[in-house]
């Protein structure tokens, strides 16, 4: 390929790239400084509210992995009172049908994402491990009445004045070390 | 002593950094010269048709987010398409303009995507990757601000969208369209007029009108060889039919007129998006009033969509169930590298690099 005159594209890229090295840069970094995630995040660790479940058993039939045990009996009244309810977020997707599908808001979408594990049996979750806490808290996936409570999710889109993403200009120096450093 | 030569085969990949995925190609080479190629693929087969047939209408939509995992919310939409085809449920209109909306979107994501790693091929080493992915991000951020993650959305339900938009997100997708075109015109200063970049893809891999047409070749791929036909014109399917805008073509097919069609394709789906917002409904249903489990009547449709990587089909046959008796998915990047073979022989190693990279091929969608 003949060009009239070479290296006009090429500097005109430099020149390009050269503009980019005195902004601010647009990473944060990560395990020291996290950024808010969506308020109507599909988290890990689905949180479930033993007071308003039923045990109609919706959710399971949703579940497109068969992914949530459920066992009940009848007890006065004739209503259903929930033995087991397990979940293994192991092999759930967190598609959030089951969520949605759930017709007495006993079931949201968890916020947390740092839900790694050491042992395959302590990603299946029972009562307890599913039950609100200070540490479990539920997002507003299908639930708009959570969504007051979480923060403001920061867009990359809004710059640090805009109330968007954090951005670090000198992040290395600022940083203060965490456990893994 | 006669010498006698014999031609080398070579296999690129299945763990390859430039086959995008667990692709083989069984190359035939005389010298550096390709002299023949097979393409096989399977190695990221999961079953889905297969794994459809057992699951309920709704169930299948989070399975089709896995097909072209970087523009799964057309892959939703398409299926929702055809769903609605089978069963006659029609969408409300403001749900159509949500759909809408995020298809360009999606487009512009899965476009970024494509001419990034293109390039990466070309050997701009993950520089334009990265300035692109920066605005990827943002529409990222949109689309897990009202989906919930920024992946695999599962956002598409039969008869309309799943939730509506949070107030938040109008203003956000305004700013993202006005900064757009700025950091379009970013991208053509940092690599268009790029004299090795020139030089690497012009006249490279040409895929010739007639061939491209008969091995039914869609989306960017056909039209950077010229031909005009995109489904959105050709036959509006949702809401196509009230917008303005152009159909982007090639002139000869070669690498460089791939790239280039894409490039112009995002200015285009921001006029889309523009004219969305200007016509959107303010308020209004979301959703038909379909029910989780539901059962369409017996019967089969064939719903098809332009998906970002060209013509994407779901062919259902019901038998009135609560699940498809048969679902089959029609890809388009399946079709598009069956002409991988006319195109690359006579080319070097490192030429069939750029020719692949160029045709924006994702492995989840052709080994399904
Ligand atoms: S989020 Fe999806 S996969 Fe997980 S338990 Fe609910 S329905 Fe099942
Ligand atoms: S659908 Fe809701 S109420 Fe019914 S069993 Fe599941 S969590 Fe409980």
């Amino acid at each position: 390929m003949k060009f009239e005159r070479y290296g006009i594209g090429i500097a005109k890229g430099l020149a390009l790239t050269l503009k980019h090295l005195f902004r601010a840069p647009i990473t944060v970094q990560y395990p020291d400084e996290k950024l808010n995630v969506s308020r109507r995040t599909r988290g890990n660790e689905l949180v479930w509210f033993p007071d308003k479940c039923t045990g109609c058993g919706t959710c399971t039939k949703a579940c497109l992995q068969g992914n949530i045990i459920l066992v009940t009996h009848r007890g006065e009244e004739n209503k259903f009172i929930v033995d087991k309810f397990e979940l293994d977020s192991g092999r759930c997707i967190f598609c959030g049908l089951c969520v949605e599908s759930c017709p007495y808001n006993a079931l949201a979408m968890g916020v947390d994402y740092e839900c790694a594990k050491y042992r395959r049996g302590d990603a299946v979750l029972g009562k307890e491990k599913l039950s609100l806490s200070e540490k479990h808290k539920p997002s507003a996936y299908y639930r708009p009445q959570f969504a007051a409570e979480l923060p403001e999710q920061s867009l990359l889109l809004y710059n640090r004045k805009e109330g968007g993403q954090k951005l670090s200009i000198f992040p290395l120096s600022k940083r203060k070390r965490g456990p893994h450093a | 002593m006669p010498i006698k030569t014999e031609s080398f085969y070579l296999n690129v990949g299945p763990q390859h950094p430039s086959t995008h995925g667990v692709f083989r190609l069984r190359l035939s080479l005389d010298g550096e010269v390709v002299t023949d190629v097979e393409p096989i693929v399977g190695y990221l087969h999961r079953g889905i048709e297969k794994l459809a047939e057992t699951r309920t209408y709704t169930q299948i939509i989070p399975l089709t987010d896995r097909l072209d995992y970087l523009a799964s919310m057309t892959d939703n939409v398409a299926y929702c398409v055809a769903v609605e085809k089978l069963a006659g449920i029609k969408v409300p209109e403001r749900a159509e303009y949500i759909r809408i909306i995020f298809s360009e979107l999606m487009r512009i994501s899965s476009h970024m995507m494509a001419v990034g790693f293109y390039l990466n091929d070309c050997g701009a080493f993950f520089t334009p990757v990265l300035y692109m992915w920066r605005e990827r991000e943002k529409i990222i951020d949109l689309f897990d601000m009202v989906c919930g993650q920024r992946l695999l959305y599962n956002y598409m339900r039969v008869g309309g969208v799943s939730q509506d938009l949070p107030d938040e997100f109008m203003p956000a997708l305004k700013k993202f369209v006005d900064e757009m075109p700025r950091y379009i015109g970013e991208y053509n200063q940092l690599i268009k007029q790029n004299e090795i970049f020139l030089a690497r893809s012009k006249g490279v891999g040409i895929l010739p009108r007639e061939t491209a047409i008969n091995i039914g070749a869609s989306g960017p791929v056909l039209r950077a060889s010229g031909v005009k036909w995109d489904l959105r014109k050709m036959d509006p399917y949702s809401l196509y039919d009230r917008f303005d805008f152009d159909i982007c073509t090639g002139e000869v097919g070669d690498c460089y007129d791939r790239y280039w069609v894409r490039m112009q394709e995002m200015t285009q789906s921001l006029r889309i998006i523009e004219q969305a917002m200007k016509q959107m409904p303010d308020k209004g249903p979301v959703c038909a009033d379909v029910p989780q489990f539901f059962r369409p009547p017996a019967g089969e449709a064939y719903g098809y969509i332009e998906a970002p990587k060209g013509n994407l089909g779901f062919y259902i046959v019901s038998d009135g169930s609560i699940a498809p008796y048969r679902l089959h998915i029609f890809p388009p990047t399946l079709i598009n590298i069956t002409a991988l073979r006319d195109m690359v022989i006579g080319w070097k190693v490192a030429d069939l690099i750029i020719i692949f990279g160029s045709m924006d091929v994702v492995l989840g969608e052709i080994d399904r």
